[in-house]
């Protein structure tokens, strides 16, 4: 019997060169990885935070799922070499949250329960790239896969979809988060194979 | 689910003779966060995430990274206080 990593199981294949990205194979399961213990907040105890604009500004769970929502059907891409098609979810655009905080920022550093941060400059989360996600799939994101609400940033490799968000940081200069300061790429474009510094 | 993918400090057991060049599964090792003094084969360590991250049994705080790409290799001891090598 073989030995298969969970992080690389499912049936594989090449897929369509246009959508799989150098490097990457087809899975049609979801991995899960995690760097840690999976969080579990009580929604009444969750906040959406975010600092460094003008005025910090906060959601409560009840006041982030009334702001407007997306519907978003994307394809999405594991620095682990696994690319999963078609993934369907809905969540709150980067676009509506940046619109509602006063600020001259250039990056963020998301940070989640669990002590996760990752850095993103904010031309790659703005323009309709990014969103804070509470769905999959028609249903409640779960827990093993960063519900309440993750980071969803699918041009990049998806350790910048930070599991478990609870906020990000506005910042001037661009601070490596938790895998971006212990090797892996600042920025993580798997069409470039961004995968570790240098890259 | 968490627990599924948790294993024992003996997980690095290869890796850590390979960084160290000693078997260190029964070294001893301090947690710069909670000081708790513990071997290495006691402490949490997560393998299937886009690296390895080692964690305090105790306060549940990273106390190693460890990054491989397949020429080189990151290591971020920073959350350890101390850490005790065999001769």
């Amino acid at each position: 019997m073989p030995l298969i990593s969970r992080g690389f199981r499912g049936r594989q294949s090449e897929g369509p060169s246009d959508r799989i990205p150098p490097g990457q194979h087809l899975v049609d399961d979801f991995p899960v990885l995690s760097a840690g213990p999976t969080p579990h907040t009580p929604l009444e105890e969750w906040t959406f935070t975010i600092e460094g604009g003008a005025e910090p500004a906060s959601w409560t769970w009840d006041e982030f799922r009334a702001l407007p929502t997306e519907e978003v059907t994307t394809d999405i891409h594991c620095v682990t070499k696994w690319s999963k098609l078609d993934t369907v979810w809905r969540g709150v655009s980067l676009d509506t949250l940046l619109g509602l905080v006063e600020h001259d920022a250039g990056y963020l550093l998301a940070f989640c329960d669990g002590g996760y941060t990752t850095n993103l400059p904010l031309e790659h989360v703005t323009d309709g790239k990014a969103w804070i996600a509470y769905d999959y799939g028609g249903e409640p994101l779960e827990p093993e896969h960063g519900g309440p609400a993750r980071m969803l940033v699918p041009h990049l490799y998806f350790w910048k979809s930070a599991k478990w968000i609870r906020g990000f940081r506005l910042q001037e200069e661009d601070e490596p988060g938790f895998w971006e300061s212990n090797g892996y790429h600042i920025l993580g474009d798997p069409w470039l194979e961004q995968r570790y510094w240098g890259d | 689910m968490a627990d599924e993918r948790r294993l024992d400090g003996n997980a690095i057991g290869g890796m850590m003779l390979e960084l160290f060049g000693v078997e260190m599964t029964n070294a001893t090792e301090v947690c710069r966060t909670c000081g708790t003094a513990d071997i290495v084969a006691r402490l949490e360590v997560y393998m299937d995430a886009p690296g390895t991250v080692v964690r305090c049994a105790h306060c549940k705080a990273v106390l190693m990274r460890v990054v491989r790409s397949p020429d080189r290799t990151w290591v971020d001891f920073s959350g350890l206080g101390s850490i005790e090598l065999p001769r």
